[in-house]
């Protein structure tokens, strides 16, 4: 290092690189190869079968919306599915996010419930649904606690990550006072924590409205249903009409729901 | 609330000794200032008798009673009649103001009426007389992210009137304030003390502050007593050797410093403290 120049000890060229980012780059190298072979890429087919594609596509066009009114009230059933998935969820995400957050409770206690977290956020909502299609029988009842339980673990895991990143003074300050634990996280902790909580919820309705779209694909009722049957029946421009109606649905509640989150925080 | 200390030290978990060999004795009723220059232990101190941090040495007796000798229930009974004004009242900033007073009384409070308070506030005329004290009445529903840090001080140190405790500790209690609203609210925690005969501690910046309102004033340097002496008897000297690290600088509630050795007057007298109507300084802080 005696000839390199620097200005009070600092080189003035960069430090090599470290041994361990180029493993890091070969490693992902290796893996994007790897997983080339597993995936069956085949990118020269999109080319090959363009003329099948064109003709395929030609069929959504124009799109059919004669049974407009049916799609309708089945987009509205696939909302209700969300909502209820969802409001069930926050209320069982609120004291599991409190159980998993390190900076409240004892190791044994947020250990065990961050692994029956993780489990519940694991498997898919299709996955839940269709064992819950065995419980409680086709429709909708068994989209909802499908959303309810796959939600829980993710509102859970981002409930506890809002509260692990607050500032323990208000919380002490409370304390101070000869408040009890639930006291000091109703002043304490709740408060800080709020708009974050408000914005993560309206996100997983967001993304709950999406999903609850495919679950009557397995017979999880809503819109799901709908779509299934007409791409089942090679009815494609009735498809394109479905989809183009959740597409709208999304966007506007993606757009609303926006800005209930900036009036929030 | 009286307070006995035997050799009380703090040592962090780095190493760093912050208070060692502290022997203090406070009567009930008495108000003591702690001065000294930065660094020198004073949250540390307070801290510690507050009982919200665990001595590493010697021993701490509240009314007579080791606070970490307690059982958990003991523990919160004796801090309900604790209050803490802090320098930054650690109040979460969408909490309301009058929300945040009434949680001076949660330890006092049965817990449905903690919570209950929460959804509808449930003594707004106390947390009102309270707030009309420091004249920040009309505050009463404003959320505490919406006030400057003077006025958030001000709330900090309502709630402690608030929760009525029999200890006051407060750590820099009017740092945000100037100084007639200092003064203003510094004479209101006098009067809440001697009207109950509560104790009060108080870790102050402005030398002249402490030298005015407390009978009584403790030197920390360097985690260690430099002196114990009754305000009259504080000289020029011993201020000066306290702040001896800070250039001998004295600091008083100017915000120019006064240079202690261009003091041609001696440092202001003990007057016998009145209270300062607030009414008159409307709009500061």
């Amino acid at each position: 290092m005696k000839n390199t120049p620097s200005i009070r000890g600092v080189p003035l060229t960069p430090p090599p690189s470290h041994l361990s980012t180029t493993i890091a780059w070969g490693v992902l190298f290796v893996l994007l190869i790897w997983s080339w072979e597993g995936a069956d890429m085949r990118p020269l087919d999109l080319i090959k079968y363009s003329g099948n594609m064109s003709i395929f596509i030609k069929e959504f066009f124009p799109p059919n919306f004669h049974d407009w009114r049916i799609y309708l009230e089945e987009m509205v059933v696939t909302v209700h599915i969300a909502v209820w998935g969802t409001v069930l969820a926050i209320i069982c995400a609120i004291p599991c996010g409190l159980l998993s957050s390190e900076n409240l409770v004892p190791a044994w206690v947020y250990q065990p419930m961050r692994r029956v977290m993780d489990a519940c956020r694991a498997i898919n909502e299709m996955v839940f649904a269709m064992l819950f299609i065995v419980a409680v029988g086709l429709g909708p009842f068994a989209g909802v606690m499908a959303l309810w339980v796959h939600t829980t673990g993710v509102l859970a895991k981002l409930f506890a990550e809002a509260v692990e990143a607050i500032d323990p003074r208000p919380m002490e300050g409370v304390r101070a006072t000869g408040a009890n634990a639930v006291e000091e996280i109703l002043y304490g902790v709740i408060p800080q924590v709020l708009p974050l909580w408000i914005s993560y919820s309206l996100y997983r309705f967001e993304s709950n409205v999406r999903s609850a779209s495919v679950l009557g694909i397995v017979g999880a009722g809503g819109i799901g249903v709908i779509l299934h049957e007409v791409i089942r029946g090679f009815d494609y421009a009735e498809t394109a009409a479905v989809l183009i109606i959740i597409i709208v649905c999304v966007t506007l509640l993606d757009l609303i729901s926006a800005r209930i989150r900036q009036w929030a925080i | 609330m009286s307070i006995v200390t035997h050799q009380l030290g703090l040592e962090h978990g780095n190493g760093f000794r912050a208070l060692h060999g502290l022997n203090l004795k406070l009567t009930a009723g008495e108000r003591v200032a702690i001065i000294g220059p930065s660094g020198a232990g004073k949250t540390s101190l307070i801290r510690l008798l507050g009982s919200a941090l665990r001595p590493t040495n010697g021993r701490l007796e509240l009314l007579g009673e080791n606070p970490w000798q307690q059982s958990a229930a003991g523990l919160r009974q004796l801090r309900t009649r604790i209050g803490t004004i802090h320098q930054a009242p650690p109040i979460p900033p969408r909490l309301r103001v009058i929300t945040a007073i009434l949680a001076g009384r949660l330890g006092r409070w049965p817990a449905w009426k903690g919570l209950l308070s929460l959804l509808y506030p449930v003594d707004i005329a106390g947390a009102q007389q309270a707030l009309a004290r420091l004249d920040l009445a009309d505050r009463l529903f404003e959320r505490c992210d919406r006030l400057s840090g003077g006025q958030l001080q001000r709330v900090g140190i309502a709630r402690v009137l608030y929760q009525q405790p029999d200890l006051i500790l407060a750590d820099e209690p009017v740092s945000a304030l100037d100084p007639i609203l200092a003064d203003a609210a510094i004479a209101q925690i006098v009067a809440e003390a001697e009207q109950r005969g509560a104790t009060v501690l108080a870790s102050l910046h402005a030398v002249d502050l402490a030298l005015k309102w407390f009978p009584r004033v403790i030197g920390l340097r360097s985690g260690q007593l430099a002196f114990d002496l009754p305000a009259a008897e504080v000289s020029t000297d011993m201020l000066r050797d306290l702040y001896s690290s800070e250039g001998s600088i004295v600091p008083t509630q100017a915000n120019d410093p006064a240079l202690l050795h261009a003091l041609t007057e001696p440092l202001p007298e003990i007057t016998d403290p009145k209270v300062v109507r607030l009414d008159s300084c409307r709009g500061r802080g």
